[in-house]
């Protein structure tokens, strides 16, 4: 159960967005003003602010402060327990489901309280998709992980659910793959097949941020390459927010990247700023693997 | 906790080379110039032989940093020292590449009697010499202080070739069998003239080594 030590901000009950948007002091790469760093303005779809994380009596985030630009990739670097993967699962409350969680702060989709009580969680989760590192369809055919979703949400028109099974295969990369093989079981598939499956379940239901929590790390080097240039052509739908180990893959793919060590967030700039002139020794050291 | 790496003595080993190479351009232009004030033919030719050394250092090093950025895709400071050490080798490549030219017209002059008493010309020649000293040293040191002045003492040799161009120009104009010399000695102070400009390119890439920003074609030194 979690304690919503929060002032309800908005008495809204969906998650549109609303029609002026407050000032917002948060950390943003493309906001000179906060980062530093000089770079074109951009809307921020996701802000978190005074973002603070607890696992019961162990505070896990603390104080995150920082904007998640539109249509780009952000990336979440740091060693492993800085806290990444509990922000980026924040991020569309998959957290809510662990026992003595707890937060304070915000996290603001489109200008809207997530944690607002008034919040439909399913709705959040249609809007914030989310892929794992271990790829995890369903135990079913390849069109039915795609057409599960749109289907749950009660969409029935049998032409309808075609068009988006095949635009979301599309839009990962996969369609031409298994177009001839759309009813066979989707565990047939190969490993970066079968992410990329997910990916596709994610986009049927058209989500306006994606989040990808290390989706390479189980695969080879060929299948996370296609997974990478993926990601260029996710962005120009949707929002991508990815957690991963690997520095080079966030300098290859992202716009922005954040780098987190032991709950904090260190810095956060542009990807390619970072990776050449970073602000912070301790960004410099684990970057260049001088950090333990 | 800060780990040791591998790595560090790769880059070590790149800087050890970059300073043996930067030392042997230095003593390029340091005997060019004792070549052209002593009359020094024989020494002339030295400088001229030893040439295709600092060449196949400036080979060495290429190979050495995209042997670097290939196997180590280096980050952050290391990426800027990789390609700062790439374009240092360059810029003292033509250093040498300058003093080799200074040794050829100083065997050309002393096929005659000297002009005139050198005055300008070795203090330009000391000028640039230490302009490439400091650069290195700033290098070294990775001192940003140090490079910023370096930009800065840019002007003074400037200023000179200036002077000993006008004064050429009217020995020149006076006598006419002086034209050979004095174009040659012109010549001279051009080629120092641009020892003067590598050192200072070397300075600015002193700069975005230690602070990440690229100074070069921004403007007078007071705007650095």
């Amino acid at each position: 159960m979690l304690d919503q030590q929060y002032d309800v901000v908005s008495s809204v009950s969906t998650l549109a967005p609303p029609s002026s948007s407050p000032e917002m002091e948060t950390m943003d790469p493309h906001v000179s003003k906060v980062s530093n760093r000089s770079g074109a303005q951009g809307k921020s779809k996701l802000r978190v602010q005074d973002f603070n994380f607890f696992y019961g009596p162990v505070q896990s985030l603390f104080k995150i402060d920082l904007g998640i630009p539109e249509h780009q990739v952000t990336a979440f670097i740091g060693p492993s327990g800085c806290g990444k993967s509990t922000l980026l699962r924040c991020m569309n409350r998959l957290n809510d489901l662990i026992e003595g969680a707890r937060y304070e702060g915000n996290i603001l989709l489109d200008d809207v309280d997530i944690f607002n009580p008034t919040i439909d969680i399913t709705d959040l989760r249609k809007r914030v998709g989310m892929v794992f590192q271990k790829s995890n369809p369903f135990p079913k055919s390849i069109h039915e992980n795609v057409a599960y979703g749109p289907r749950l949400q009660g969409l029935k028109n049998r032409t309808v659910l075609e068009e988006i099974v095949e635009r979301s295969l599309r839009g990962a990369g996969l369609w031409e793959e298994v177009k001839d093989r759309l009813h066979e079981s989707a565990l047939g598939l190969s490993g970066g097949q079968q992410q990329r499956l997910c990916i596709a379940r994610a986009l049927a239901v058209k989500p306006d941020v994606l989040l990808m929590d290390e989706p390479c790390s189980a695969l080879d080097p060929i299948a996370t390459g296609i997974i990478e240039e993926l990601l260029f052509s996710l962005k120009k739908e949707l929002t991508v927010v990815i957690v991963t180990h690997n520095m080079q893959q966030a300098a290859r793919v992202s716009d922005s990247t954040a780098f987190m060590y032991l709950g904090q967030l260190i810095e956060f700039g542009l990807t390619k700023q970072l990776f050449t002139n970073p602000a912070k020794k301790q960004t410099e050291d684990y970057i260049t693997g001088r950090f333990g | 906790m800060v780990q040791q790496r591998h790595f560090d003595e790769e880059l070590a080993e790149l800087k050890t080379k970059l300073a043996r190479m930067a030392g042997l351009a230095e003593d390029q232009i340091d005997k060019a110039l004792t070549a052209l004030v002593t009359r020094d033919a024989a020494l002339a030719c030295a400088v001229i032989e030893r040439d295709h050394k600092v060449n196949a250092m400036d080979v060495e090093i290429d190979e050495a940093c995209i042997e670097l950025l290939a196997l180590h895709q280096p980050a952050a400071h290391d990426l800027r020292l990789v390609t700062t050490a790439m374009k240092l080798s360059t810029e003292l490549e033509r250093i040498s590449d300058l003093s080799e030219s200074i040794c050829e017209r100083v065997i050309e002059l002393n096929e005659e009697p000297q002009l005139k008493p050198y005055i300008d010309i070795p203090r330009m020649g000391s000028l640039a010499r230490v302009m490439v000293k400091e650069s290195i040293d700033a290098f070294v040191k990775e001192d940003a202080k140090l490079a910023r002045k370096v930009i800065g003492d840019d002007d003074f040799v400037d200023d000179l070739m200036e002077q000993l161009f006008r004064e050429l120009l009217s020995f020149m104009v006076e006598n006419p069998h002086t034209i050979s010399r004095a174009i040659r000695l012109s010549f001279i102070a051009k080629s120092l003239e641009r020892v003067a400009d590598h050192a200072t390119n070397i300075a600015e890439l002193v700069v975005y080594l230690v602070e990440g920003k690229i100074i070069r074609h921004t403007g007078p030194p007071g705007s650095l």
